[in-house]
C-alpha cells in the first residue's frame, strides 16, 4: 500500500496482536551495564508492575563492562511484550532476548541432599546414574547429588528422589544460550 | 575545580539559569559553590514545595527544572514531587546532598537511602561514586530527563565528593548512553497505515494527552484535525493541546470530562490516541471502553502502547514528528469529508443535549462554577493557571477554557494536593511576563502554604485564588454519593483566616464573598503588586458533575 493511493482498509480487519498472553514459559535473556544497583532496579520493576519471576540467574559476560541477566517467566501469567518493554525502559538495560525454545539451549544446575540410609542407597545411586547426576558428598545417612539439564530434568528427578527423603535443594536458576545456526 | 563548582559549571553548560531548592550539612558544598555561581537561587521553605516549583517551571517552559535538597529529609521531603514528575512525565533534575561516603550504610545523621527510596519514582538516578563523573552525570541527567518521554532524574552526591578536586572539562557532546535511544520519528508503514485507517473511519476520535503538550505540537495536532473535521478531546493533561474554542473541540473527556467526549468515545470507530495512556479515569470500566472502537496509539514511550488498551496500529515516536507525517498521509488519500457528516450530527445533538452546566444563584451564594467563568473574564482566558487537586481542579478543567498549550499546570497523574502555590512559583519564575494564578482548594492549599514565604521574599508576584468551601470537596461529594452521606473528617473546621495569613506573610489578603463582586475583587486582586491571596468563599455542598462513577462505563454517566 503506497501514500495516496486510494485502496482504503477496512477497520474491521484490523488486529491487535499486543498484550497477550502466549501460555508458556519465557527466558528473557538480558544484558545490563554492569553498575551498581542495576539489580535491584530490575528486582523493583518486577515486584512494583506485579511481574513474578520464576527463576533468576546473575552473572558476567565476556565483556567486563557487562552483565547478563537471565531470567525465566509464565506467558500464561504475563504478557511478555509489555515486560520486556517495560525492562527497555531501564537506562542501563543493553539488549533484551526473548529466547526462542527451539533456537536455545538452555541448562540449570541442582544440588540435592538426599535421605540415604543403606536399604535405599542403591535405588537413588541408580536413579542418579538414569539422569547422568554425579554423586558430590555422601556420608552415612545421605548424599549430595549434582545435575544439570533443563529445567523439566531436574524437576523430573526431583520427583523420583523426593520419595526417599529430600532433605534440601538448591538451584542455579537457568540460563541460556542461543543454538548455532547451522553453516550451510 | 572543586567538584561542586564543576556541578555549578554542568548546570550553567545546560543552560540552566534558576534553580530551587534548600540548603542542610551534606549538600553545604554544593550551596558554598552556588554562592559565586551566576544562577538564581529559589530558597523555598519546604523541599517539597523546591520539588514542585521545578515542575510548574519545567511545565510553564518546556525547559528543565532543577531542585536541591540536602540528605536525609531533605532528600525524602522531595519525594512526592519526583513521584509527581515520573507520573506526568515532567522534565526534572533533582540534585540531592549524601552523607560522606565513610558514613554511607551506617545509618550517619540524616542518612536516607534516597537512591534507593526514590528507584521506582525516577526516569533514572546516578549515585556519584566518583567525584570526576559528576559532570558527566549532570549531562547525562539533563539529557535523560528532557527527551524521549520527560521525567525526573536524580543525581545523589556525597557530601565529601562534592568537595573533591576534580579536572573540569566543558563537555559538548550529547552522552554515550548505550542503553538509552529514544524513537521519535515513528515507522512511515504504521503511519501510512493509520491514514488509511482514519480514511475508512465514519466515527473516528483524536484523544490527545500531555504527551502533545510535551512534544509541542499543539499546531501538528491543529493541522491533523483540520486535514478534516476530526472530532478532538484531550484529557486534563492535555488541556490547551487543542483550543477549546475550536468548533472541532468535544470538551475534556474522562471522569469528569463532557458527555459528548465521553459518548463519542463509547460510540466512535476509529480513536486516535496522542501521547495519552489510557489512565483509569480516562477509561472507566476498562471492560466497556470504547467498544466499538480500533485504536491507533501515538506514543513517544513503546511501554505504554498496549498497556491498558491492546492497540490496532502501535506508532512509537514524538507526536511533534508523526503528526505532520500523519497528515501528509491522511491528504494524499483524498479522503471525502463529508462521510462525517453524520458522525457530527450526533456529535452536536449531544452538544445541544448535555451541555456543561449549573444550577445558577439566585441568593448572591458564589457558585464554584461561576467562581471558574469570573476567572476566565477577568483573565481573558490568558492567564497560566496553576491547580491544586480536587474539585476545584476538575471545575476549571471544564470551566476555563484554554486556547493555548502550557497555561494549564496540574498535577493529573498523582493528584498531589498542594501542588498549585509551589508550582504557581515555578511557572511565574520561568514566565515573568505572563499572569500566573493559582487555583487553590481550601484542603490543598494549607499543604504547601509555607511557600507564600518564599513568593514574598523573592517578590514573585503570583495571584491566588482560593476557592474556600470548608471541606475536601471531592472526598465529601464521593461520601456523599457513594458512601451515604457519612461524612467522615471532611469539614475543614476552623481554617485559618486566609486574609490574615495572607497578611502574616507579608503578601495582600482578599475576600469575597457575594456573586455580583466577584469579577471586580478577581480584577483588583490581579492588579494588585505583588503575591496575593484571594480568599473565595463558594457554595460548600456543590457537586462536580457529570462524572463517571468509579468502575463505571462512559455511557453511564451521572449528573
Amino acid at each position: 500500500m503506497e501514500a495516496g493511493t486510494p485502496d482504503l482498509i477496512k477497520l474491521e480487519d484490523l488486529d491487535a496482536a499486543a498484550g497477550r498472553l502466549t501460555g508458556r514459559k519465557h527466558v528473557l535473556s538480558i544484558l545490563v551495564e554492569n553498575r551498581p544497583g542495576v539489580l535491584a532496579r530490575i528486582a523493583g520493576l518486577f515486584s512494583r508492575r506485579g511481574f513474578n519471576i520464576d527463576t533468576l540467574a546473575v552473572g558476567p559476560t565476556e565483556d567486563p563492562d557487562i552483565s547478563r541477566i537471565t531470567l525465566t517467566l509464565d506467558g500464561a501469567v504475563h504478557p511478555i511484550d509489555q515486560v520486556t518493554k517495560q525492562l527497555h525502559k531501564l537506562v542501563n538495560v543493553l539488549k533484551i532476548r526473548d529466547m526462542e525454545p527451539n533456537e536455545t539451549i538452555a541448562r540449570e544446575m541442582a544440588l540435592f541432599k538426599v535421605s540415604a540410609p543403606v536399604e535405599s542407597r542403591q535405588e537413588i545411586m541408580q536413579f542418579a546414574e538414569i539422569f547422568r547426576a554425579t554423586i558430590v558428598d555422601v556420608s552415612r545417612r545421605s548424599l549430595t547429588i549434582e545435575l544439570t539439564g533443563s529445567s523439566d530434568k531436574l524437576e523430573a528427578f526431583e520427583r523420583m528422589i523426593r520419595p526417599h527423603g529430600l532433605i534440601e535443594m538448591v538451584r542455579t536458576g537457568e540460563v541460556a544460550i542461543a543454538r548455532t545456526k547451522s553453516d550451510s | 575545580m572543586r567538584a561542586a563548582d564543576a556541578l555549578m559549571e554542568a548546570l550553567k553548560a545546560e543552560g540552566v539559569e534558576h534553580v530551587f531548592g534548600i540548603p542542610g550539612g551534606a549538600n553545604l558544598p554544593t550551596y558554598d559553590a552556588l554562592y559565586d555561581a551566576e544562577l538564581t537561587h529559589i530558597q523555598a521553605r519546604h523541599e517539597q514545595g523546591a520539588g514542585h516549583m521545578a515542575e510548574g517551571y519545567a511545565k510553564a517552559s518546556g525547559r528543565v527544572g532543577v531542585a536541591m535538597a540536602t540528605s536525609g529529609p531533605g532528600a525524602t521531603n522531595l519525594v512526592t514531587a519526583i513521584a509527581d514528575a515520573i507520573m506526568d512525565s515532567v522534565p526534572t533534575v533533582f540534585v540531592t546532598g549524601q552523607v560522606r561516603t565513610d558514613l554511607l550504610g551506617t545509618d550517619g545523621f540524616q542518612e536516607a537511602d534516597v537512591n534507593g527510596i526514590t528507584m521506582p519514582i525516577v526516569k533514572h538516578s546516578f549515585m556519584v561514586q566518583d567525584p570526576r563523573y559528576i559532570p558527566d552525570y549532570i549531562h547525562a541527567a539533563f539529557h535523560i530527563a528532557s527527551t524521549g518521554r520527560p521525567g525526573p532524574v536524580l543525581v545523589d552526591i556525597p557530601q565529601d565528593l562534592s568537595r573533591a578536586e576534580i579536572e573540569y572539562e566543558p563537555i559538548t557532546e550529547t552522552p554515550n548512553l548505550p542503553g538509552y535511544k529514544p524513537s521519535t520519528e515513528g515507522n512511515i508503514k504504521q503511519i501510512r497505515l493509520a491514514a488509511k485507517a482514519l480514511a475508512n473511519a465514519a466515527r473516528p476520535v483524536i484523544y490527545a494527552g500531555g504527551g502533545v503538550i510535551n512534544a509541542n505540537a499543539s499546531d501538528e495536532l491543529r493541522e491533523l484535525a483540520t486535514a478534516d473535521n476530526f472530532p478532538v478531546t484531550t484529557t486534563v493533561m492535555g488541556l490547551g493541546g487543542f483550543p477549546a474554542p475550536h468548533e472541532q473541540w468535544l470538551g475534556m473527556l474522562g471522569m469528569h470530562g463532557t458527555r459528548t467526549a465521553n459518548y463519542a468515545m463509547d460510540n466512535a470507530d476509529l480513536i486516535v490516541a496522542i501521547g495519552a495512556r489510557f489512565d483509569d479515569r480516562i477509561t472507566g470500566k476498562l471492560s466497556e471502553f470504547a467498544p466499538r472502537a480500533k485504536f491507533v496509539h501515538v506514543d513517544i514511550d513503546p511501554a505504554e502502547i498496549s498497556k491498558n488498551v491492546p492497540a490496532h496500529i502501535p506508532i512509537v515516536g514524538d507526536a511533534k514528528q508523526v503528526l505532520p507525517k500523519l497528515t501528509k498521509e491522511y491528504r494524499a488519500l483524498q479522503a471525502d469529508r463529508s462521510r462525517l457528516d453524520g458522525w457530527w450530527e450526533q456529535l452536536h445533538a449531544w452538544q445541544q443535549e448535555y451541555p456543561l452546566t449549573y444550577e445558577r444563584s439566585e441568593t448572591g451564594e458564589i457558585k464554584p462554577q461561576a467562581m471558574i467563568e469570573a476567572m476566565y473574564k477577568a483573565t481573558d482566558g490568558d492567564a497560566i493557571i496553576t491547580s491544586d487537586v480536587g474539585q476545584h481542579q476538575m471545575w476549571a478543567a471544564q470551566y476555563y477554557h484554554f486556547k493555548e498549550p502550557r497555561r494549564w499546570i496540574n498535577s493529573g497523574g498523582l493528584g498531589t494536593m498542594g501542588f498549585g502555590l509551589p508550582s504557581a512559583i515555578g511557572a511565574k519564575v520561568a514566565r515573568p511576563d505572563d499572569t500566573v494564578l493559582c487555583l487553590a482548594g481550601d484542603g490543598s492549599l494549607i499543604m504547601n502554604v509555607q511557600e507564600f514565604a518564599t513568593a514574598v521574599r523573592h517578590e514573585i508576584p503570583i495571584k491566588v485564588f482560593l476557592m474556600n468551601n470548608g471541606y475536601f470537596g471531592m472526598v465529601r461529594q464521593w461520601q456523599e454519593l457513594f458512601w451515604d452521606g457519612r461524612y467522615s473528617s471532611v469539614e475543614m473546621g476552623p481554617s485559618p483566616d486566609w486574609v490574615k495569613l495572607a497578611d502574616a506573610f507579608g503578601a495582600k489578603g482578599m475576600r469575597v464573598e457575594e456573586q455580583g463582586e466577584i469579577e471586580g475583587a478577581m480584577r483588583d486582586a490581579l492588579a494588585a503588586e505583588g503575591p496575593v491571596l484571594l480568599d473565595v468563599r463558594v457554595s460548600p455542598e456543590e457537586n462536580c458533575y457529570p462524572m463517571i462513577p468509579a468502575g463505571a462505563a462512559a455511557r453511564d454517566m451521572v449528573g
